[in-house]
């Protein structure tokens, strides 16, 4: 067994190379400054951000398109506190992340030194787990440990505070010996994914005998690489298929038996079927507020079958008929072993299949067209640019009306191609994310769909994508307005209009782009659209920046009112009075 | 049994954890951050050195008994968690209290605490401190006989709890 002397700084970076990291996000500073000097000597790419939250968004970005953790690390104090906001977005979103933080030293911990937070206090409830390091000894299996927490059962962020002393190798407290073969101890910490063979025949059995059953699919599916094996499932019974905010892109939207979208701003089939169905298959699925609306209203008739990694999930919102804890991708294919064994019964589900055939018809995801004279369509720019861009194209996404125009009008016929603030609704994500999508994948082509109130919350991170050559595009939807909660205010409030008016034309966004490095431009026609699009696409040298003026008044349809029961969504006025 | 019934709203849990700075504020923190409600705790080492017991009696009106314990044995620091059912667990608190006690009274009070099987641990001129190791219930019971005499100062250590020894060895 290899042992050698060194100090605890370079035992972090070695034990991250040896956790297979090829990047990671950050940004240094006075306790954590140590750590970086060996980073110089290092295999690992380091992205230096221009503000810790960008470093915490784009380890998310890189997790959500690779499936590897994300890798961030940043100071003490004020950059721990920056990067709290990612870390509780990883957390409400199951996001592999591990971020690594600058911490006084020991001897100083508690005196209110200088940049002194108590960072693992803070992150205790928005971290699947997180450690204070004491001894420069420990810090090559607490690296070990951190990676394997957050990449094994329920995925989520875990935080890692190191204090100076213990990595600065001008002190002697900084001294360790290095060994290949740590253990971990973790004696608190068993995940488990087999599933329970009873319980999938008693779910088996459930489907068997459901007349409208729906597979409702959340974000787990992704996190458990089980796109292919649901894929098989749903074929193998012909049951519809819902995809959450999380799971967009899970399962193709151009499958016929694909529903579409359900919850707050879903398509009217996908959340009317649910609606009326009698038998939920929810498989990485928590049953969010966004999803269910007013709860004792959801989905009345249903039975439910849980599948969910998480033990805690099964019983939270719902009490399920069948709860079966363990790997949603086990699960789905031992289910389909066990109906492909011995049936998938002979239920008749015609009538099932032509009502939603008829919501399909009635009800399509559609808007009001531009006519001369108005702003243009921010729903028809999305579409104009899934069209104008590769198959497998990352989007990512802001929060709030552009998110949820994105999430319905593109298609997604791949997974990880959708990459969004789903749990937290963390305004701001989508650049940082889709650099750290780009900086995973330079080969593909990584737009952000961005709101301009968004935008102005992490714009920044345009000059970390310039100056470390990771040419992102964001497709900047302009409304001049805090979309989403104007639209709130319009329905809700009786059109009183309260802080929502940002500026249409400061910042100059073109410029600004343009002063980050990027191509700028601006784009007021439709018949401007496509020509902006194929412009910014030819680009791959720098990042571009689309600034669409759209227009303000469009609302995002279908929409369930808050507190309302999802039987009743309101749809666009043009679509209203049609047999429901 | 049902633990859901009035009489069982508050169930114990035994709650074994790494011995380790910070495990405590993480399990109050989750019960925080949570909305579960905790009717009394009470940690102390284990004879293992690696470990810590904490005992903890949860309010099943705040929460289901069954999120309680998953999201609980979700923190990495836990490694066990028992629960005791109400009837099935032997459960003990001690309680000190001082209590005003003039002379003419005195005897009155060291009947009442005979009975409870408390003891005297000190005596003041005008004042008594007692102790009294018992089921909670009892330790109710007993504070309010104090109660009319005057508590000028009470502390009680929440309780602590084993499995009875007959579903022990189920």
């Amino acid at each position: 067994m290899a042992t050698e002397q060194m100090d605890g700084g370079r035992a972090l970076i070695r034990a991250l190379e040896a956790e297979g990291v090829d990047v990671m996000f950050g940004l240094p500073g006075g306790a954590i400054l140590p750590v970086y000097d060996p980073i110089i000597d290092s295999s690992i790419r380091h992205v230096l951000v221009r503000h810790e939250q960008g470093a915490g968004h784009m380890a998310e970005g890189y997790a959500h398109a690779t499936g590897r953790p994300g890798v961030a690390m940043v100071t003490s104090g004020p950059a721990a506190t920056n990067i709290v906001t990612p870390l509780c977005d990883a957390y409400l979103d199951s996001v592999p992340m591990v971020v690594v933080t600058g911490q006084v030293p020991y001897a100083a911990i508690g005196t209110d030194a200088f940049q002194e937070c108590d960072t693992t206090g803070i992150t205790q409830s928005i971290t699947k787990h997180n450690f204070l390091v004491t001894e420069a000894q420990d810090i090559p299996r607490i690296i070990k440990e951190a990676f394997y927490i957050a990449t094994t059962g329920r995925p989520g962020p875990v935080l890692v505070d190191i204090p100076k002393d213990i990595v600065d190798p001008t002190n002697p407290r900084s001294a360790m010996t290095w060994t290949d073969d740590v253990e971990m101890d973790l004696p608190g910490y068993h995940p488990q994914t087999e599933v329970d063979v009873d319980l999938i025949a008693a779910a088996a059995d459930l489907i068997r005998t459901a007349e409208r059953p729906v597979l409702y699919v959340g974000g787990g599916i992704l996190k458990a690489r089980a796109a292919d094996a649901l894929r098989a499932l749903a074929e193998l019974t012909g049951i519809g298929v819902v995809t959450t905010l999380m799971a967009r892109g899970a399962f193709p939207d151009s499958h016929e038996l694909c529903l579409g979208m359900p919850g707050m701003h879903g398509n009217y089939t996908a959340v009317t079927a649910m609606q009326e169905s009698d038998l939920l298959v929810a498989l990485g699925a928590r049953f969010d507020d966004r999803v269910t609306g007013k709860l004792d209203g959801f989905a009345p008739e249903a039975k439910i079958i849980h599948v969910d990694i998480d033990p805690a999930e099964l019983g939270k919102v719902r009490r399920p008929d069948v709860a079966i804890q363990g790997d949603v991708r086990l699960a789905i294919e031992a289910l389909y072993a066990e109906l492909s064994g011995n049936g998938i019964g002979d239920t008749d589900r015609s009538a099932w299949r032509s009502r939603i055939s008829g919501w399909q018809e009635r009800y399509p995801l559609a808007y009001e067209p531009w006519v001369p004279g108005e702003a243009l369509k921010p729903q028809y720019v999305i579409e104009r640019l899934r069209d104008a861009t590769p198959d497998d194209t990352i989007v990512t996404s802001g929060v709030g009306q552009h998110q949820m125009w994105a999430s319905q009008y593109w298609t997604f016929d791949h997974p990880y191609t959708w990459i969004n603030s789903g749990g937290l609704g963390t305004m701001g994500f989508s650049i940082p994310a889709a650099i750290g999508a780009k900086v995973a994948f330079p080969e593909r082509s990584v737009w952000a769909i961005d709101g301009d109130g968004c935008f102005q919350m992490t714009a920044q991170e345009l000059v970390t994508a310039t100056v470390e050559n990771v040419p992102i595009k964001v497709a900047l939807l302009n409304n001049s307005y805090l979309g989403m909660v104007r639209q709130w205010q319009e329905m809700f409030y009786d059109e009183r209009y309260s802080e929502v008016f940002l500026s249409p034309d400061v910042p100059d966004y073109k410029m600004w782009a343009e002063s980050m490095g990027c191509v700028g431009m601006r784009v007021d026609d439709p018949d401007e659209v496509d020509v902006a699009i194929a412009k910014a696409n030819e680009i791959d040298d720098r990042p571009v920046v689309i600034d669409f003026r759209v227009a303000a008044a469009e609302k995002v349809y279908p929409m369930v009112p808050s507190g309302a029961s999802n039987s009743e969504l309101v749809v666009p006025g043009f679509q209203e009075g049609q047999p429901r | 049994m049902n633990v859901h019934e009035p009489e069982h709203r508050y169930h114990t849990l035994v709650v074994t954890v790494e011995n380790k700075s910070g495990v405590l504020a993480r399990v109050a923190s989750l019960f925080a951050r949570r909305a579960f409600n905790i009717e009394s705790l009470a940690v102390a080492p284990t004879d293992d050195e690696n470990l810590s017991r904490i005992t903890v009696v949860v309010d099943l009106d705040s929460a289901p008994l069954d999120q309680i314990v998953k999201q609980l044995d979700k923190l990495v620091n836990v490694v066990e968690i028992r629960e005791l059912a109400p009837g099935h667990a032997v459960e003990r608190e001690l309680m000190l209290v001082t209590v005003t006690a003039e002379p003419d009274r005195r005897d009155e009070i060291v009947e009442h605490l005979d009975r409870a099987g408390g003891k005297v641990l000190s005596l003041g001129t005008d004042r008594m401190m007692l102790s009294l190791v018992g089921p909670p219930r009892r330790i109710d019971e007993f504070e309010d006989l104090l109660r009319p005499y005057g508590i000028i100062e009470i502390q009680r250590t929440g309780r602590v709890a084993l499995a009875s020894l007959d579903d022990a060895l189920d």
